[in-house]
């Protein structure tokens, strides 16, 4: 049987529907920040999703899937134009991973929110989706050193090659940045500075679960046949299950903890289940799905509080709780739930120990990259806007206009 | 002629407006207020504990003339809520002008 046509025809449906989450995410960060900067935070989505999509073109995709170099990248080819088929039609694995890689820039955007130069966002957008994001990658998914661990490292759809990737080069910026004006008080007191319309971060939300059965289930890079039909199957059910266990659990936390049940954190608890089970997703039970939502949904609400209240990281969208710290969460609890594998079936501690040495590499690499990108930046032509343009807000300053007339 | 402003919660404007009606009051404005000032009740926003520093008021404000209605009977038989958050304030009036179009040209006619 030809299996090709049907591959390659699932693969462009996920490919698609993990385009959209571009637009879950530009729907979080602005509900979630404040009016003024709207224009800023869409025109800074828009403009990572699309040079982005030029670059990982250009150079990235072959940087991270090429021939393998050492282990460490792959050989990187410029401006390949490839009509051929392997498995499933090149360019569907280009458009496909094109899509990964922006969703990996675009979590950046949320952590360094309300007070980036748009100039040096459009430089560390090119830097990330050039470098940082495809040397890591080629590590797990282009045959290098992590996949040739004696036991694999295991990263099914990119709880860490992408979500981790995002969030750790984000808390670089953030600490480069430093908070928004007015965040912290002088005798360390902590100032709300609360999103400006919940009702695009819920739609954001709601698109970014509908996006991510493809992010998760075209992962499997085929359909062809029962065997893949049943997998791809059982991927979608993990994913809903672990985004539906991580709402209700942060859901829960907040309701304890302060009394009453809040929606901006319910809402980041399920995407705290989204990336919690995109590592897995392929290698866990239904059960255990729940249970990686729910471990998901209860780390979350206290990251944020502890990120926000005691590292006093001034995260405006929760994107280094939700991707970062979930993003190594979720990874990690493969190797205790993974059905074949997992300490919790009998597969001893190798894989569980191999996720650790994945999870931080990938930090390790991530952060640091960040760190000297933000650094760079800093001290080169700034990162940071004037304090007279934060005050009045980046759409007018930096875009000439507003969101909203 | 006097001028009425009054500061009322939110939730008690329809029934302040349906005794303003009810006075053959037919003509006013309002419009949103914040009031800075008075305790208001603890918000939680990401795990952060804050008051809002106002509160969400309505300003309804109308001309009537002297001894058009009782106004303070109107407010505290439709505007109360037990709290001492909402007032009414009274001004004196010189004149008040309408302003028209009449063949073609833009006059000032005065009411009352």
């Amino acid at each position: 049987m030809e299996t090709i046509s049907i591959d390659t025809l699932w693969i462009l449906i996920a490919a698609v529907l993990v385009m959209l989450m571009q637009a879950g995410f530009a729907m979080v960060e602005t509900g979630f920040t404040r009016a003024k900067n709207s224009n800023n935070i869409l025109m800074k989505n828009l403009i990572d999703f699309s040079m982005g999509s030029l670059i990982f073109y250009i150079v990235g995709y072959t940087l991270m899937f090429g021939t393998d170099l050492g282990g460490l990248i792959g050989k990187p080819q410029f401006f390949v134009d490839d009509n051929g088929v392997d498995g499933i039609a090149n360019k569907a694995s280009l458009i496909f991973q094109t899509v990964f890689a922006a969703t990996a820039a675009t979590i950046v955007s949320g952590a360094v929110a309300e007070r980036t130069k748009f100039s040096s966002y459009i430089i560390f957008t090119i830097l990330i989706t050039a470098v940082i994001y495809p040397i890591s990658g080629h590590w797990i998914w282009g045959g290098g050193w992590l996949a040739n661990l004696s036991t694999p490292f295991h990263d099914f759809a990119g709880s860490t090659v992408v979500h981790s990737v995002g969030a750790w080069v984000g808390l670089a910026g953030a600490i480069v940045l430093g908070p928004r004006i007015g965040k912290y008080g002088k005798d360390g007191k902590v100032n709300v500075i609360p999103g400006h319309n919940l009702n695009y971060g819920a739609l954001g939300v709601f698109i970014l679960w509908f996006g991510w059965f493809g992010f998760n289930g075209g992962s499997q890079l085929a359909m062809a046949g029962e065997d893949n039909a049943v997998a791809v199957s059982s991927i979608f059910l993990n994913t809903n299950l672990a985004a539906a266990a991580g709402a209700m659990a942060a859901m829960a936390v907040t309701w304890l903890r302060h009394k009453k049940p809040g929606l901006s954190l319910s809402l980041n608890g399920a995407l705290a289940g989204l990336v919690a089970i995109t590592a897995g997703c392929d290698i866990v039970t239904p059960a255990g799905s729940v249970m990686i939502g729910i471990l998901a949904g209860i780390v979350l609400v206290f990251s944020v509080e502890l990120i926000d209240k005691y590292f006093k990281i001034d995260d405006p969208v929760g994107a280094i709780s939700v991707h970062g710290v979930n993003g190594a969460l979720g990874t990690i609890l493969v190797g205790l739930f993974a059905t074949e594998g997992g300490l919790f079936y009998g597969g001893g501690y190798s894989l569980l120990i191999s996720q650790f040495i994945g999870v931080l590499a990938v930090a390790g690499w991530a952060f640091s990259m960040g760190l000297v990108i933000f650094l760079s930046l800093k001290y080169t032509i700034g990162m940071r806007v004037t304090p007279k343009v934060e005050h009045i807000g980046l759409d007018l300053s930096e875009h000439g206009e507003s969101a909203y007339n | 002629m006097k001028k009425i402003e009054a500061i009322i919660r939110k939730s008690k404007f329809r029934d302040v407006k349906k005794a303003l009606v009810d006075n053959d009051i037919t003509n006013f404005s309002y419009w949103l207020v914040r009031d800075v000032g008075e305790t208001s009740e603890k918000r939680v926003y990401r795990g952060v504990e804050y008051e809002p520093s106002a509160n969400e008021r309505i300003c309804v404000t109308f001309i009537i003339k002297d001894d058009q209605t009782d106004v303070l009977n109107l407010f505290t038989e439709s505007g109360i809520t037990g709290d001492t958050d909402s007032r009414v304030i009274i001004y004196d009036v010189n004149d008040v002008y309408k302003l028209v179009t009449r063949d073609g040209k833009d006059i000032a006619i005065k009411k009352m």
